[in-house]
């Protein structure tokens, strides 16, 4: 019978927080998607050997301070601006990986103009986008990927066509210009989309370190504290009401022809 | 009969009690502490290490990474 001290060696370790990922504590609330999409960034990071070769760009948001969680080197985006900042670091070293990870205020909102034209230039970059239908950060205000009928601060009565317009779906869009190369929608509430979305997101940096486009994953993520839910409720919620407005699948794939 | 034979160790202190991990645990074998770290939160614990396979479903779904998993094969 083996004893716990036996177990718990360093030789039989299978599995723990990535080296770049740094002790910092992290500021998300509990259960936050934002923490799990670092770890897989960190893991498929790590595991391509690229921790020198890579630039990512900050986004205003939840994510603000992502910069100090990953120990890669990170450009601070104003708002919306990320996919300006990834185009000038690519061009200027076209052999990095350069991602930027934005929020939905940051991609769908204020930022959808560099956004899109950086999509639809085609450049070389790998776009990570949270979406979580809400404003997160400044206290739960809703968000242009807000669901209809959804309640958020700035819409207590639930969002309404005739007021508010319709959820918009970045990633779509995405898929129907050009410059796109590979536009995927994901999300991280169990171990089996985990890895899907590790996947997702390790074609987007190849696709970026090979000059093949511009690649999106989306992460449909869930807003604990916005949504004014427990994390397992929260997982809960966005399986009945997010993914019939935004299913998960590969939305386009010309990478691999 | 090999058997594989895992167990958890948890940073207590980086933990923020989501309870995600007690809920992707196939085997029921991780929950909420009674006590409370520095900032409060119930942390995460195993409660029966000898049935833990070492699956590493747990550590997976840890969105702050708080949870190394170990595993050896018993012959």
């Amino acid at each position: 019978m083996i004893t716990k001290e036996e177990l718990i060696q360093p030789e039989n370790r299978v599995y723990g927080k990535p080296a770049l990922m740094n002790d910092t504590p992290m500021h998300y609330c509990p259960g936050c998607s934002h923490g799990l999409v670092h770890k897989l960034i960190a893991e498929i990071i790590e595991e391509m050997g690229i921790e020198e070769d890579t630039i990512a760009i900050c986004p205003v948001g939840c994510a603000v301070f992502a910069y100090r969680y990953l120990s890669v080197d990170w450009i601070e985006a104003s708002h919306g601006r990320a996919p300006a900042c990834a185009t000038a670091a690519k061009r200027l070293w076209p052999k990095k990986l350069v991602f930027t990870y934005q929020g939905d205020g940051d991609m769908a909102c204020i930022g959808t103009g560099e956004a899109i034209h950086a999509m639809n230039r085609g450049e070389n970059i790998a776009m990570i986008f949270i979406n979580n239908a809400i404003y997160g950060m400044t206290g739960g205000q809703m968000a242009p990927t807000t669901l209809m009928g959804m309640k958020t601060a700035t819409c207590p009565y639930g969002r309404q066509a005739d007021l508010h317009g319709y959820p918009l779906h970045i990633t779509d869009i995405a898929a129907t210009l050009e410059g796109t190369c590979y536009v995927t929608r994901q999300s991280v509430h169990t171990v089996a989309n985990i890895r899907k979305t590790k996947r997702a997101i390790r074609q987007a940096f190849e696709n970026s370190m090979q000059g093949k486009g511009c690649s999106v994953v989306e992460v449909v993520s869930t807003c604990a504290s916005g949504w004014k839910k427990t994390p397992a409720e929260s997982n809960k919620w966005m399986e009945e009401n997010m993914f019939p407005y935004y299913p998960l699948g590969d939305l386009k794939n010309t990478a691999e022809q | 009969m090999a058997k594989m034979r895992g167990a958890i160790v948890v940073d207590i202190e980086r933990c923020k009690g989501c309870n995600l991990c007690a809920i992707a645990c196939p085997l029921n074998l991780v929950s909420l502490s009674a006590t409370v770290n520095h900032k409060g939160y119930n942390y995460a614990e195993q409660t029966d290490w000898t049935q833990c396979n070492g699956c590493t479903s747990c550590a997976i779904v840890c969105p702050d990474g708080c949870i190394t998993v170990y595993r050896k094969k018993e012959e």
